[in-house]
């Protein structure tokens, strides 16, 4: 696959595969293109060529608002609640597409995320850092996706939020939802993935277990920092 | 440095040349000389909006306010003194507000100063605000009486019988004070804030200048103000057009020279690549807002100028034939045109929407003409009274369908800029 | 007393009027500046169009609003107001979609709108001549003149049949803004979208439709703004310019994006400029016995000459810009 921004090419030919209810962590070097391949997977970015199934079905610069209904959810990195709206509201809006009753839903995430349901009358933008990046996640989660694509889910956050998000995740994927994230905390997340794959330069090096990859020693020379 | 011409540059200034040598055979030489004097003093109001607008993005929405700023400065400085209002009690009583004014300015800054003796911030603002009101009402009250009696004795205060070139030059500067001021309010935000805030500028010194009599002599206009140049009276309409015109073609070459140097200038570096990656040049520690003001304040330099020659060529000044359409609107497609940051192109852009617009307005009611009598004959439609007038606003339709069409399809101009990529 | 009662004449009543237009114009204004990112100047057009949709059904219908007992031109709103909407949508489609889909700066759609307001004007005068208009062809404008029951007061609070009507309007509009903005589905992807145009995206919201809605609302508010003030004082085809200032200082003042903020950016304009335009000589003269005698009142004491009605939007609006960009209600930062 190749795409990028505008002009400039920033994926050169990328290849990766994840099965159904699997676990995916793409690592690699800063400017490698995770996050590129990730918007590009979600059809916010032009795919020059190339082609993106899921299930089976192409999926190639398909709108985002069909990939939702398609059972695809997105979690950005940066900016990825509604400041302005309450935590509930943020969770109506990833349910935005659903004409059913989704409130054993909200309340099934309510259980899950303990925190938000104490603060769901609150302004997301009010939240901690780690809150913020539950609201987030479970607004992904309305839609009940098939595979959820985390952007740098821990970035920024301090060690123990990290675990607790790293065990929100592992409680997903239980769920039987796959999961398809970038993590610029490799090591960490490597032992949860089913699936690693380590990008440079726009391609893929590697691309094998989470376990395989952490064993490999010139991967934890060069990406893992030893 | 000189910009070399190519093909297509040659061809559009050939096809413009070839316009003007058509206006000349059509409508006789002191017209087509008139219609180029004009066409001049625009130019000169458009390079200041190409370069606030393709230098640095600003958006300007009252070029009109500038312009009539600084046709007044031309008629404060170059108009022949009034010895009426010299004789008369006019300049005591001016004197008289002035001194209130003072008075005022003067305990507003020394109760800034009053926290240093220990008067508390919250009170220091509750003072200043009284204080400032209590200036404003006097001042409005003082002014008034003043303002009568200079109109009834006098008309109005007449000018200083400057040489108009120092009049133009004040106008410039006039204008340059106003954007240093919005400006500075305005730089830091939205581009959008710039645009309300020249917007409300412009009409407001329009206001001003209609309604302050005593001043201008309001919509009672001014004129016939002085040239710089021999008038059409001494040396005939021909020959006084083409001294005005002369004189324009050096002020537009010494203006365009100078931009251009200051545009190869490392001055003129820092402004491109502002305009070309802002977050780069703040992030190489250039401060974007100081370079901005100085790109605004020499854009509103210009367009007082021209606004001040424009003014000066019509031999009136007249506040309420200030008109956004024709002051703010037609200047901008003559930019968008001709090619936002483009000199050359914007001289360009200048020229030909001028002629277009001068050779609308014949044009227009001919077509009007046409479908009244089309009207009457074959439907039995008798049509407005006002018809003429309303024909007329098709030209304002024009303008408008213009902008929005060349912004979406050339957006550049037919002369572009060329954005140098590194 | 009946100075007084003047007073709200002049002031309380008019604030009120003019304030409800202004706030109709503002929402609009600060909807389209959230959703669509730029100040859309042929806001004021749009009005104007509005109210000419209503006149020429006024005019078809002369006689329509005797029925109901309403002024014609109130009852042919809901029409003008959806016939202005869709107005809004095909300016949209037309001239402003293309440039967006370019991703083009804010500044150039600013550009843009602008061309359009030109265009808007030119064909409004083309087709209905610069003469103002009175909307009252075959009825009369009901004016209240109502007598308060205070003893010593000879002088009657005046208040015309538009002005009530506006007045209520706005509430009206006001209150179903509100349930639509914080109860409905649709009302919430508008919010979410001007808070995060991105994150909607990624949500599954469409966000063509509700740029589409924006202008429906923004349309529809701007026919009734139109409607109501020509009902008011009359139909003059250049009063868009006029306009635009107060409201664009309306909706900074209450902070872009929001919408209540601006409502209440609307009536302060509104009141600011009753009040700096009020002659405050007529309030002081009574007083003049308590006054030391080298007071002299004036005969005419205002702050602000009516031909400068516009310095107090403009003077408002560089003040909040100074100390307060982000409005007095926390807006957005754009």
């Amino acid at each position: 696959m190749h795409a990028g921004y505008g002009g400039t090419l920033i994926l050169k030919g990328v290849d990766l595969q994840l099965q159904q209810g699997q676990i995916g962590v793409i690592a690699g070097p800063n400017g490698a293109g995770k996050s590129t391949l990730l918007k590009s997977i979600f059809g916010l970015l032009t795919v020059h060529s190339g082609s993106i199934q899921l299930a089976g079905e192409l999926i190639t610069n398909v709108e985002p608002n069909v990939l939702v209904k398609r059972g695809m959810a997105f979690v950005p990195q940066e900016k990825n609640v509604f400041e302005s709206l309450s935590v509930e509201e943020n969770l109506q809006m990833g349910a935005y597409l659903r004409r059913d009753n989704y409130n054993h839903l909200l309340e099934k995430i309510y259980a899950d995320f303990p925190p938000l349901a104490i603060k769901r009358k609150q302004p997301a933008g009010e939240l901690s850092g780690g809150q913020r990046q539950m609201v987030a996640i479970a607004r992904a989660l309305m839609m009940e996706p098939r595979l959820i694509l985390l952007d740098e889910p821990t970035a920024g956050l301090s060690p123990l939020f990290m675990e607790e998000i790293f065990a929100q995740i592992l409680g997903i994927n239980a769920d039987g939802v796959s999961v398809l994230m970038v993590e610029q905390n490799a090591r960490q997340a490597l032992t949860i993935a089913d699936q690693g794959f380590i990008l440079t330069a726009g391609k893929n090096r590697y691309t094998d277990s989470g376990q395989h990859l952490l064993q490999n020693p010139e991967v934890a020379k060069s990406f893992l920092g030893g | 440095m000189t910009t070399r011409l190519d093909r297509r540059q040659f061809i559009l200034f050939a096809s413009l040349l070839l316009l003007i040598v058509l206006v000349f055979a059509g409508m006789g030489s002191a017209y087509a000389v008139r219609m180029l004097v004009e066409a001049s003093c625009f130019a000169v109001i458009a390079l200041g909006l190409t370069i606030q607008w393709g230098y640095a993005g600003l958006f300007n929405a009252g070029v009109m306010g500038f312009i009539a700023l600084g046709g007044y400065m031309a008629v404060l400085f170059s108009y022949p003194v009034n010895a009426a209002f010299w004789n008369s009690q006019g300049p005591a009583a001016l004197l008289g507000v002035a001194g209130r004014l003072l008075l005022g300015i003067v305990s507003i800054v020394l109760l800034r100063q009053v926290h240093r003796i220990g008067v508390g911030r919250h009170w220091r603002n509750v003072l200043l605000t009284l204080a400032v009101i209590a200036t404003y009402l006097t001042f409005l009250t003082a002014i008034n009486p003043a303002a009568d009696l200079i109109e009834g004795q006098a008309g109005f205060i007449g000018g200083l019988g400057l040489p108009v070139g120092l009049g133009w030059l004040m106008g410039g500067l006039a204008a340059a004070a106003v954007g240093y001021w919005i400006g500075r309010i305005c730089l830091g935000l939205r581009s959008d804030y710039l645009a309300i805030a020249t917007l409300g500028i412009a009409e407001i010194i329009k206001a001003f200048l209609k309604n302050a009599d005593w001043l201008t002599h309001g919509t009672l206009t001014v004129s016939p103000l002085p040239w710089p140049v021999p008038t059409p009276g001494e040396i005939g309409f021909v020959g006084a057009r083409s001294a005005f015109l002369a004189l324009m073609v050096v002020l537009i070459a010494v203006i365009y020279m100078l931009l251009q140097r200051a545009y190869q200038s490392p001055w003129g570096r820092i402004i491109r690549a502002i305009r070309d990656n802002e977050t780069a040049a703040a992030a190489m520690g250039k401060d974007v807002n100081r370079r901005r003001l100085q790109i605004f304040v020499l854009g509103s330099l210009l367009m007082g100028i021209g606004g001040a020659a424009l003014v000066s060529f019509s031999r009136i000044f007249d506040p309420s034939g200030f008109i956004p359409l024709h002051h703010t609107f037609l200047l901008w497609v003559m930019v968008i045109l001709g090619g936002a940051g483009n000199n050359l192109g914007t001289l360009f852009g200048a020229v030909l929407v001028y002629i277009i617009w001068v050779m609308s307005e014949p044009a227009t009611l001919l077509v009007f003409d046409f479908i009244r009598e089309t009207g009457s004959q074959w439907f039995d439609w008798v049509a407005p009274a006002d018809l003429d007038s309303r024909a007329l606003q098709m030209r304002v339709f024009i303008i408008g369908l213009t902008i929005t069409l060349v912004l979406r399809f050339a957006p550049k101009g037919v002369i572009p800029e060329e954005v140098v990529r590194h | 007393m009946n100075k007084l009662v003047f007073f709200a004449n002049k002031v309380v009543i008019s604030g009120f009027a003019i304030g409800s237009v202004y706030a109709m114009g503002a929402i609009g204004v600060t909807l389209v500046f959230a959703i669509l990112r730029f100040a859309h100047f042929a806001h004021g057009d749009l009005m104007t169009v509005g109210a000419f949709f209503a006149y020429a059904l006024t005019v078809l219908f002369p006689t329509a609003g005797a029925s109901l007992g309403l002024p014609t031109g109130f009852v042919m709103l809901p029409l003008a107001m959806a016939m202005t909407a869709l107005f809004a949508m095909a300016l949209d489609r037309l001239f402003y979609r293309k440039l967006r889909a370019n991703g083009v700066k804010p500044v150039v759609m600013v550009m843009a709108s602008i061309g359009v307001a030109l265009m808007l004007q030119g064909l409004v005068r083309l087709f209905a001549g610069t003469a103002s208009r009175s909307f009252f062809i075959a009825e009369h404008k009901e004016i209240f003149r109502i007598a308060l029951p205070i003893e010593g007061i000879t002088r009657k609070l005046v208040i015309t049949e538009p002005q009530i009507l506006l007045v209520v309007f706005s509430v009206l509009v006001v209150t179903v803004l509100h349930f639509f903005l914080t109860r409905s589905r649709f009302g919430k992807a508008m919010r979410a979208m001007s808070d995060n145009a991105d994150l909607a995206r990624v949500s599954g919201i469409n966000t063509q439709t509700v740029v589409m809605m924006t202008w429906v609302i923004a349309g529809a508010l701007a026919a009734a703004a139109g409607v109501l003030l020509s009902l008011d004082v009359s139909l003059k085809p250049d009063m868009s310019f006029n306009l635009l200032l107060p409201i664009f200082a309306a909706a900074i003042v209450g902070g872009v994006g929001s919408p209540f903020g601006a409502i209440a950016g609307a009536y302060m304009v509104g009141f600011a400029e009753t009040l700096a335009v009020f002659n405050w000589s007529v309030l002081l003269r009574p007083l003049a016995g308590w006054l030391p005698a080298w007071i002299e009142i004036p005969v005419k004491l205002a702050f602000v000459p009516t031909e400068y009605k516009l310095t107090v939007p403009f003077f408002i609006l560089v003040v909040v810009l100074i100390w307060r960009p982000t409005g007095m209600f926390r807006g957005k930062v754009l």
